[in-house]
């Protein structure tokens, strides 16, 4: 199978070092999210795949091309690579119109193939009435579906999005997530993203690979990534929450009924979720009670057989099977009082708005 | 007035107006670009004629373009006359003269223009020399254009160097500032005095435009 594959070293004087590998296939699901606190190297990778930094050392292969290989001297230049970089700001040329900006790198194209190649990119971004006006008279979201028109415009074989979503203002970011995901799932075009920001990672990604100080930590499905972080140092970054792929199934008075593997959770309906979302669930929002004897119709009472047991400072990390992988982490009094140990059946409580739901297509 | 020299002048300013558009872009660009840690040795050689009296300039000229320098002797074998005392002398010397009035300018707007903007253009697979026509360059056209009326009226007005490497040739080298000097001489104020007005005037529009070119490139 083709992919993306790299193993790059970069150092900056008086910064800090990148060392970082990884294999992304080239294939069906397009979305990798190169995810990271500030200052992990994200966009260092980002700019050595796109050519605009090179790596003191290793190499990257794009399908059967290698556009970077220190040891050989080969190094292919930005212009030759065909990718597609969407900047953090933008980046679009405030001298040009927009439909000036998204034909910009259709200079050798015949102009009346260029504008029907600039109106059709448009379109898909629904930027069509935009086209005669210039880029200080955009909004933040118009502005970043320009970018990403004009990226789009001389059809790249992969895409590179630095922080696609973090330049706009709350509301927007809430609007757009959904709308980039489902553009990126229509292009089909390769694509990394780099964030640092959960809700987008989730939003948006396929698959996800963790960079701490440079070192890609862990590489697997987003929810996986979430849920059964690699180590410690990768737990300490993605944070201690249960992910897991939800469906929704109704919605009723404000709540959303959605299922979760073979169990099903009462949400607070957040609004845009059309079917598919991720479930998100703080390990220290869970309550564990004794099992009671007869079944009960409480609101989200979750029936589970303890998995793992292990001590966390204060607090006892337990791993739940109860219809899908749930953690919880409670005081060692009351793992105590519930006698917890493998193979022990409890109840998991949820409060409803406990229960973060991020919808996965808009 | 004098109306060949005023002829002289405007040629002489536009030769080298253009000439420092061709040379003095690419050094510009250079010097806002470069990360090489010498840079500050070309900065102020760039700068020297901004320091240095005109006379001191213009004797290194004279000595450079006379028949005894290497210099000299190529261009006496290549035209037949000598470069000191010569049209094309003068021009070189304005050029030299006028060249940190157009590149610091230059390199001025060129350094403002944002790096992302050029970045984004290569990844749209533009080459350097296409992103600095399509991009760069638009971007600094107002400080590209104060540098170009900055050199014009700096050349319009020059007379130490041309008094040392041009002499006083009507037609050749008698520039408007030296037919100002020469009216004073013969004590033909009325003449020098509506050469100097007329100087005066170029002098300050070309002024006004430039810094309300400026104004608008710091706004926009």
């Amino acid at each position: 199978m083709p992919s993306l594959a790299f193993e790059i070293e970069r150092s900056y004087p008086r910064g800090p070092t990148v060392r970082a590998a990884l294999e992304v296939p080239l294939d069906a699901a397009p979305v990798t999210v190169l995810y990271g606190p500030s200052g992990s190297g994200k966009t260092t990778v980002l700019r050595c795949l796109a050519g605009l930094d090179v790596p003191d050392a290793g190499f990257i292969r794009f399908g059967g091309e290698t556009w970077v290989d220190r040891g050989a001297r080969r190094i292919v230049p930005p212009q030759r690579r065909g990718v597609g970089l969407l900047f953090q700001e933008y980046a679009l040329f405030p001298h040009l119109t927009v439909a000036a900006n998204i034909g910009y790198a259709l200079r050798t194209v015949e102009a009346r193939e260029r504008a029907a190649r600039v109106e059709d990119v448009a379109r898909l971004l629904r930027i069509s009435e935009l086209l005669p006006r210039r880029p200080d008279r955009l909004s933040g979201g118009q502005r970043q579906r320009v970018a990403l028109a004009r990226a789009l415009a001389p059809r790249p074989r992969l895409l590179l999005l630095d922080e696609p979503l973090s330049a706009l203002d709350a509301p927007t970011r809430e609007e757009l997530r959904g709308e980039l995901r489902m553009l990126l799932e229509r292009t089909g075009i390769p694509s990394i993203v780099v964030t640092h920001d959960r809700v987008e990672a989730m939003a948006l990604g396929d698959r996800m690979a963790v960079l701490v100080e440079g070192a890609v930590r862990q590489v697997g499905a987003v929810h996986e990534v979430f849920s059964e972080p690699a180590d410690l140092v990768v737990a300490r970054v993605v944070g201690t929450e249960n992910v897991a792929p939800a469906r929704l199934v109704v919605r009723r008075e404000g709540l959303a009924l959605v299922q979760v593997d073979s169990a099903r959770l009462w949400a607070v309906d957040p609004g845009h979720v059309e079917r598919d979302a991720y479930a998100c669930i703080r390990a220290e929002d869970v309550v564990l009670e004794p099992a009671p004897t007869t079944a009960t119709s409480a609101r989200n009472e979750l029936m589970g057989t303890v998995r793992a047991v292990s001590g966390e400072g204060a607090l006892v990390r337990v791993t739940l099977d109860c219809g899908f992988r749930l953690v919880a982490l409670v005081t060692r009094a009351s793992a105590a009082r519930l006698a917890l140990e493998p193979g022990a059946r409890v109840a998991a409580l949820v409060k409803a708005p406990a229960i973060r739901l991020i919808p996965r297509s808009a | 007035m004098d109306l060949a020299a005023l002829r002289l002048s405007l040629l002489l300013s536009t030769l080298t107006t253009l000439a420092l558009l061709a040379l003095g872009l690419p050094i510009a660009q250079w010097l806002a670009t470069t990360r090489w840690r010498w840079k500050v040795l070309v900065e102020a050689v760039v700068a020297l004629p901004l320091v240095l009296p005109p006379t001191v300039l213009g004797f290194y000229l004279l000595v450079a373009f006379g028949p005894s320098s290497p210099l000299g002797r190529a261009f006496i074998a290549a035209t037949g006359h000598t470069l000191a005392f010569s049209f094309e002398g003068l021009l070189l010397a304005s050029i030299l003269y006028s060249l940190p009035f157009a590149v610091q300018p230059f390199a001025a707007a060129l350094a403002r223009v944002d790096p992302r903007l050029v970045e984004a253009s290569y990844t749209l697979g533009e080459s350097r020399l296409q992103t600095f026509r399509r991009v760069t360059l638009p971007m600094a056209l107002p400080g590209v254009v104060a540098g170009a009326v900055l050199a014009f009226a700096h050349t319009l007005g020059e007379f130490g160097v041309v008094l040392m490497v041009g002499g006083n040739l009507p037609g050749a080298t008698r520039t408007l500032s030296i037919s100002i000097f020469d009216a004073v001489e013969q004590l033909d104020y009325a003449s020098a005095g509506r050469t100097s007005a007329l100087l005066l005037a170029v002098s300050f529009s070309v002024l006004v435009l430039t810094y309300a070119l400026q104004r608008r490139s710091l706004l926009g």
